[in-house]
């Protein structure tokens, strides 16, 4: 029973990936960039979260669109501030950038704030839980399973089914033609980004709400996971992020269950590197030949 | 080298990206000393079988043998030390390094001195290097290049850059040299001075050229034998006056025009 | 003669540096520098090997590895074990040290070598965090408590090994093995094309960069008392690249310079970690805005002193003959 119930876990955990997973995954689709401060977009989003519902006492939906929106405009200004510059600088310099506003981001917050963690409110959702097969699903797995899956299928309402997810795919699938066609590549990054960001920082309420604690360095961790989990799914590729995140959850927790709990940071890395050697497109990625 | 033994047999060569079929069946052989074109319409293949012949790709089919040895499957470094050497149609030089360093690299598979000997400057680095400088002075000579040998590959003139790209595939020592688009962007006094340059090495260097070009007139100028690929497709072979009323080509150019 | 000049060139910077160390062996000897800046002496030489290791991983051969910690942290505790638990001299603790970083360069390199780019950062990232994980787990070596370790790091061994690393580097850069890794940083298609074996030589300096990163480990191990997994962890990797990419991508001489900067400016913010970080990124993110080849770009030091030496690696001139 105790393995049901690590998979519940697993699942919990591998949503929030997925949603992180999703914004670098996109991000990158679009305009080939590691985008690492998106970590720290998570964060600030678990920060606003916390605010609007202990400071502002607003309620839990609220809490999640406002941070959504916080988070949005964040990534917009981010692309904006720092890598619109660089478009057209090489990937290194593009990479190293992302590392620094990444730092930047994490210590200018503690700078402003201080270092010291919070703690989410335990009553942000009534306290309710289902036996199945003797595992306990509570009302906080629910929820975030809940949360995750919805934003999916409006994401992928979003990029299957509007004008600017028809963009977004097109400035993916060849940036220079899709601009030749009028579209606007400037907006449709920072839409990418904005959606992206948004996602962070649901995941950061979600976060939140499951694990109570919360702290300026928390994006870092979750951060490069949810990368591994783009990369597991197929970078680039929006189902691929999903599913990522939720094998690469699933993936730690099972880890855990087996008594190797201290390596459960490892897990991830490890799947990183043999995902990278043995199958770099990822699971659901097309192997593309560098043109000679 | 006996000149009736071909130098280069390819035999049924062709590779698959996935479901499609970029090259299929292709067979050519070419006779030491040979100069020969290989033209086609826009997106026919001839770079991917370049790059065949290069080891930049693994045919999925037939096999490519050079001197009596099998290449496919060798990596491109093997390859060119087999005897197979290119340039590209992108030019691709060391953009940072010197003029005469590119040079030297071509030279690098033939260096004696060890990485040991670098390291502890033994006496073999020192004379390796000094050689590999000698004679790397000497080569670029060969093709007026001396005078930019400490400038940056990539301060170059576009039609030095050209040039040193070829003198680089040469210092490789290759038996068979492979031009991808070598007049590709020359002004047609550029290009009458590629032509004379790639008479003068081949007569040098005792070489087989076999050279993709879009210019008509380079290509019928100089090259005794040519190929024409269509869709990935040999769809003929023969000497320049053959290729010109052959009516499988001009249909498959027209064909690209009219289309 | 132009091996007559490199070989003047060589012999003067040598004894520079000797009287240079013999300088600051009579202070510290005659006690009249403290420990403070004996300390940020001993540092800035540790900070320069493992400037100069990843310099040649990534300034010289181009391949981006961000995972660099992970090699301290081999040699940091490799060296460690064989001082503190069999009990050898440090000299065998640094060599040793040297020695198992470089069989994990090899053994992490060899595979993931392969990947470009982008790939390749993601997958040393996700090595060096596999070491310090790994190291976490380790009972034998404390744990996240650490395991404790004499100090035995001296100005004469620090000094000794960063001469012993940049002259390596040096002479590996100027001479043809160096010249087919920046061949493959300028373009490993045309690299490959031209007979190189680009594998054998991006594993070469993999290598040889993770040997000095290891000997940097036990220097930097035996300068403290105690060795913990979270000295290791992705902000020291960060540390190391930024000596780099501030440097210029390509120059020695430039990842010098700025693992000496830095070095002495992290020491006076020793105490604002938080300012310290701020001040790295920032200026990390607006030289890759405003001059994204770095302080030096592939310029070396030399090169800026004499006119018509063309040097890509280094203090000693393996190439720039320009006798003509």
């Amino acid at each position: 029973m105790e393995l049901i119930q690590q998979l519940v876990n697993g699942i919990s955990l591998g949503s929030i990936y997925a949603l992180i997973a999703l914004g670098y995954t996109m991000v990158y689709g679009i305009v080939k960039l590691i985008n690492f401060a998106h970590g720290d977009v998570f964060m600030v989003g678990s920060f606003v979260g916390f605010y609007s519902i202990t400071v502002l006492h607003l309620p839990f939906i609220v809490s999640l669109i406002l941070s959504m929106a916080v988070c949005a405009v964040f990534g917009v200004l981010i692309e904006r501030i720092a890598y619109k510059p660089l478009r057209n600088a090489t990937r290194i310099a593009a990479l190293i950038t992302a590392i620094g506003v990444s730092l930047l981001i994490e210590y200018g917050f503690i700078y402003v704030r201080g270092a010291q963690p919070e703690a989410y409110p335990g009553d942000v959702l009534p306290e309710h839980a289902i036996h199945i097969f003797g595992a306990k699903i509570n009302s906080q797995s629910l929820l975030i399973l809940g949360v995750s899956v919805a934003l999916m299928i409006i994401l992928q309402f979003i990029v299957h089914k509007t004008k600017i997810g028809k963009a977004m795919r097109a400035v993916s699938f060849d940036a220079e033609a899709a601009r030749l066609m009028g579209i606007n590549v400037d907006r449709t990054i920072s839409a990418t980004f904005a959606i992206g960001s948004a996602l962070a920082g649901a995941a950061g309420v979600a976060f939140g709400v499951y694990y109570i604690k919360i702290e300026p360095l928390m994006g870092v961790i979750p951060g490069l996971k949810a990368f591994v989990a783009a990369v597991l799914g197929g970078i680039g590729i929006i189902p691929g992020a999903m599913v990522g995140g939720l094998l690469l959850g699933v993936i730690e927790s099972l880890v855990s269950a087996f008594g190797y709990s201290l390596w459960r940071d490892g897990a991830a890395f490890i799947v990183l590197i043999l995902i990278l050697i043995f199958l770099p497109s990822g699971l659901f990625g097309k192997y593309k030949r560098e043109k000679v | 080298m006996e000149k009736d033994k071909p130098l280069l047999k390819v035999e049924n060569v062709g590779i698959r990206f996935g479901g499609l079929r970029a090259v299929s069946d292709v067979n050519i052989e070419l006779y030491p000393g040979e100069m020969a074109g290989l033209i086609g319409p826009n997106g026919a293949g001839k770079t991917t079988f370049f790059n065949m012949l290069t080891g930049v790709y693994v045919p999925t089919e037939g096999q490519i043998v050079l001197n009596g040895k099998k290449l496919n499957n060798l990596p491109p470094y093997k390859i060119t030390r087999n005897g197979i050497s290119r340039t590209f149609q992108n030019i691709r030089l060391f953009g940072e390094l010197s003029v005469i360093d590119n040079v030297k690299v071509a030279y690098h598979s033939q260096a004696k001195h060890t990485l040991f000997s670098s390291i502890l400057r033994l006496p073999p680095h020192f004379a390796g290097e000094h050689e590999m400088e000698e004679r790397a002075t000497e080569f670029l000579k060969i093709f007026s290049l001396d005078r930019f040998k400490n400038e940056k590959a990539k301060n170059l003139p576009y039609g030095q850059q050209r040039r040193l790209e070829i003198a680089r595939a040469l210092a490789a020592n290759p038996k068979l040299l492979l031009l991808d688009e070598p007049a590709a962007g020359m002004n047609p006094h550029e290009t009458r001075e590629l032509m004379n340059l790639i008479a003068f090495i081949r007569e040098r260097f005792d070489l087989t050229v076999l050279l993709i070009e879009h210019d008509m007139p380079l290509v019928m100028g100089v090259c005794e034998r040519i190929f024409v690929l269509d869709h990935g497709q040999l769809i003929a072979e023969g000497t320049p006056a053959e290729i010109k009323n052959n009516p499988k080509v001009i249909e498959a150019y027209l064909g690209e025009e009219v289309s | 003669m132009a091996i007559f000049k490199q070989a003047k060139f060589f012999w003067a910077s040598i004894v520079v540096s000797l009287v240079l160390f013999a300088v600051v062996q009579f202070l510290i000897t005659g006690g009249m520098l403290n420990l403070f800046y004996v300390n940020t002496l001993v540092f800035i030489a540790i900070n320069i090997i493992l400037a100069v290791s990843l310099h040649l991983i990534i300034g010289i051969t181009g391949q981006f590895s961000i995972g660099h910690a992970g090699f301290l942290a081999v040699g940091a505790y490799a060296s460690g074990i064989i001082t503190m638990k069999l009990e050898l001299p440090f000299v065998t603790a640094l060599i040793i040290g040297g020695l198992v970083a470089a069989l994990a360069g090899f053994i992490i390199g060899f595979p993931s070598l392969r990947l470009k780019g982008d790939y390749l950062a993601i997958a040393t990232l996700g090595f060096g965090e596999i070491v310090r994980i790994l190291f976490l787990n380790l009972d034998y070596v404390g744990g996240a408590s650490g395991m404790q370790v004499n100090h035995l790091t001296t100005w004469p061994w620090v000094f000794g090994c960063m001469l012993v690393a940049i002259l390596v580097i040096v002479n590996f850069t100027n001479s043809t093995h160096g010249r087919a890794c920046i061949s493959i940083r300028e373009d490993e298609t045309a690299a490959d094309a031209m007979g190189i074996n680009t594998t054998y030589y991006k594993v070469t300096a993999f290598v040889i960069g993770a040997f000095f990163a290891g000997v940097a480990g036990g220097l930097y191990a035996h300068n403290f008392y105690i060795i913990q997994p979270s000295n290791f962890g992705f902000l020291k990797s960060f540390d190391i690249l930024i000596f780099v990419v501030l440097g210029g991508l390509g120059s020695l001489s430039g990842s010098v310079i700025s693992a000496i900067l830095l070095t002495v400016i992290s020491t006076f913010l020793q105490d604002y970690p938080e300012t310290r970080m701020i001040i790295y990124s920032l200026v990390l993110i607006v030289v890759m805005l405003y001059r994204p080849q770095g302080l030096m770009g592939t310029k070396e030091i030399t090169s800026v002193f004499s006119r018509g030496q063309k040097l890509k690696g280094g203090k000693k001139d393996g190439k720039g003959q320009t006798v003509a």
